[in-house]
């Protein structure tokens, strides 16, 4: 958002808060008399109208598509693809969607997400039943809600600890809370069982449905992605979300306002650590195990580089990342050899960042402007030589 | 510092750590001086290597997470040499030169074109990290290489109390001293290294003063890269090569500089000690909580002093 849009945005935002029955209000009399005398169940009638007014302004043929096609995806595609491909990719977007939020609308490039989404991966190991007997075998609902409840308080520690820095040291701060969790659970046997980790993580079945079979995992990993999306969508719109993205633009300003700038950056933590923790369980779901392989400095660098693959300019920009980071691990084997994938996403990653800082949606948008400006060229063409110019 | 503070320091961690010391000489006197020993050499290699870091980030903002990377390069390409020609001498002019050479490369290919984009420049190294370290696996393979130091240093020295220690790690300690002692005097009786200090305070009003501020940029960079290329040949002597220590290093680098402060040699000499010395005294006392101990000392750091020990707020 640029520095006028936002504050087109804010003052917008004053204009509810602090103006409710004037200006903005102003054209409401006439109407509401007209419904005055019809009762009350008219002015629900209304609402609903105005509800699905509102729906319609912003569903455009290509949201019902893209719905359609996730939804119909898993009975057109086999197993494999629902489940490594469609399942992996859901999972790992939902949490490159918590770095996008932080990053993409905070400003602040965190490396410590996976190492959130670790956690609750570890916390549901412990608590629910693995091949390990460190688990405490606990019913899975309750693991799940220590799990992300012991996730998202590490994750506002991890951000009350790196907002204390800005900018470039935000990114060091994190990658060095990573790294050392990564050594943390690797050394340690009591409680995280060293370098061996988890194995065979139980994956619960609710209402006799296995929960791990490819369909399943690829709904429920669907779910909570369009619930991450969506959530953070309307995040962005609200009054929290408009006041983060000032902060991003500038601290100073937005403190000089009267803006608590520290409790809103660690309240975007909050958030994207809960998202991260929804993401670290459906990885532990998928993968049925979590080891200190899982938050290795790779597993880091790898959600960055899905952030930044999609692009951080819109929340829909993590899971295309993912899409493309899931379709090359599985399918690099046959432009590569499979070995060589790290040299082979290392130089994606490269080529984006040097060409296309916004990432893939950048070249969407940067070409969708492109080629209406060519259009709109050819026209002029046209009409210059129809002598109408 | 405000009396309370200095009493709270003096209480709360200087006591505890005397209390520590005394009884780890009573208790078992030569485990205490060998891990003492063992943590200084361990910090003497920390600083040679976030002595680079530091410099490049202190000078063009630029946190280079290529730099383990570099380390890595250093090692192999020292191994090469060294193995190609037998002398130890030559692989660590090797390491540092290849190293150099590629920091200058990429400073005068790449970076210098992304001037004051910090993030994007960070996104770069880190790409450049991931693809150099397959690179070098390619090439090298998962093997652990060891060097093949001259034998007048790789003996072992008899010393007061700790009976023997190995030679090359005190011998280490001493290039790392004569390292810093030499970074000081270019940086502080040097022309060039008079520019790099100004740049470090304003880049803008010393390209205004007629300095071409991108050959200085250039430099800076190429004697940062190659101290871990050095740092490389050394410290795989010291211990081993193989892959993965770049992650180790970078790691070390990063806690040092954010302990000691960004872009202060001397803050980063500071930072290694601290570090180094924390890390074997935690592998030794408490093995299982050792990366504990680099995270604790981190924490204080940034709650007390979030710019770290000898940084200068941004």
């Amino acid at each position: 958002m640029s520095a006028s849009e936002w504050r087109k945005a804010m003052n917008a935002g004053a204009g509810r808060t602090a103006w409710p029955r004037t200006a903005a209000a102003a054209p409401a009399p006439s109407r509401a008399a007209r419904w005055r005398g019809r009762g009350a169940a008219s002015a629900d009638v209304r609402d609903e109208t105005r509800w699905l007014r509102w729906i319609g302004g912003r569903v455009r043929a290509r949201h019902v598509l893209v719905l359609l096609a996730v939804l119909a995806y898993p009975l057109l595609a086999p197993p494999f693809f629902t489940f490594q491909i469609g399942g992996q990719a859901l999972a790992l977007g939902l949490i490159a969607l918590s770095l996008t939020f932080l990053a993409g609308y905070g400003g602040m490039v965190s490396l410590a997400q996976m190492t959130v989404a670790g956690i609750a991966g570890y916390m549901y190991a412990i608590f629910a039943t693995s091949g390990t007997d460190i688990s405490l075998g606990w019913p899975w609902w309750l693991a799940v809600f220590l799990a992300l409840a012991i996730a998202t308080v590490c994750g506002i520690l991890i951000g009350w600890f790196s907002v204390r820095t800005e900018g470039i040291y935000t990114i060091m701060i994190t990658l060095a809370i990573g790294v050392a969790f990564f050594y943390l659970v690797q050394q340690n046997y009591s409680v995280f069982n060293g370098f061996q980790g988890f194995q065979s993580v139980k994956t619960p079945r609710v209402l006799g449905v296995e929960l791990r079979d490819p369909v399943p995992f690829y709904y429920l990993a669907l779910f909570w992605a369009l619930a991450g999306y969506f959530a953070v969508k309307y995040l962005l719109r609200a009054p929290f979300g408009v006041a983060l993205q000032g902060i991003r633009d500038n601290p100073r300003r937005m403190a000089a306002l009267g803006f608590n700038v520290t409790a809103h950056r660690v309240a975007a933590y909050a958030v994207a650590g809960l998202i991260a923790a929804v993401g670290g369980i459906l990885m532990v779901w998928y993968n049925g195990l979590v080891s200190p392989g899982s938050v290795g400095t790779s597993w880091l660098i790898n959600i960055l580089i899905i952030a930044v693959l999609g692009g951080m300019r819109h929340p829909i920009g993590p899971f295309i990342g993912a899409i493309v980071f899931v379709l090359l691990q599985n399918f690099a084997v046959d432009l590569v050899d499979r070995e060589r994938f790290n040299l082979l996403i290392g130089a994606i990653f490269l080529i984006i960042v040097l060409f296309s800082p916004d990432g893939l949606l950048g070249w969407w948008a940067g070409g969708a402007v492109r080629l209406r400006a060519v259009s709109a060229r050819g026209r002029l063409g046209r009409r210059v030589e129809t002598g109408e110019a | 510092m405000p009396r309370f503070w200095r009493w709270f320091w003096v209480v709360g961690l200087g006591v505890p750590i005397a209390l520590f010391t005394v009884w780890g000489l009573v208790d078992n006197a030569k485990l205490f001086l060998t891990t003492a020993l063992n943590g200084l050499t361990l910090a003497a290699l920390y600083f040679l290597v976030a002595s680079g870091f530091t410099l490049v980030f202190g000078l063009m903002r630029n946190v280079n997470l290529a730099h383990g990377s570099l380390y890595l390069l250093g090692a192999y390409v020292g191994y090469v040499v060294g193995d190609k020609t037998g002398s130890w001498l030559l692989a660590v002019a090797a390491g540092f030169a290849s190293a150099a050479l590629l920091g200058l490369v990429l400073q005068t290919t790449v970076f210098r074109f992304m001037q004051g984009q910090d993030l994007r420049q960070t996104l770069v190294t880190i790409a450049l990290s991931i693809m150099l370290a397959d690179v070098l696996l390619w090439i090298f393979g998962g093997e652990i290489y060891q060097f093949d130091p001259p034998r007048w240093i790789f003996g072992r020295t008899p010393l007061p109390l700790v009976q023997v220690y190995p030679t090359y790690r005190l011998v280490l300690l001493a290039i790392s001293a004569a390292i810093g002692v030499l970074l000081w005097l270019f940086l502080n009786r040097t022309r060039v290294g008079m520019m790099i200090r100004a740049g470090v305070d304003d880049r803008g009003m010393l390209a205004a003063a007629g300095v071409n501020v991108q050959s200085v940029f250039a430099i800076t960079f190429a004697i940062g890269a190659g101290l871990a290329g050095f740092a490389g040949v050394v410290g795989g002597t010291a211990l081993s090569i193989a892959p993965g220590e770049d992650t180790r290093y970078q790691l070390a680098s990063l806690v040092v500089v954010i302990v000691g402060g960004m872009g202060s040699v001397v803050g980063a000499a500071i930072g290694a000690a601290l570090i180094g010395v924390a890390e074997q005294f935690g592998l030794a006392y408490a093995p299982t909580y050792s990366v504990v101990f680099t995270f604790v000392i981190m924490a204080l750091v940034l709650a007390f002093r979030p710019q770290g020990l000898l940084g200068r707020r941004a």
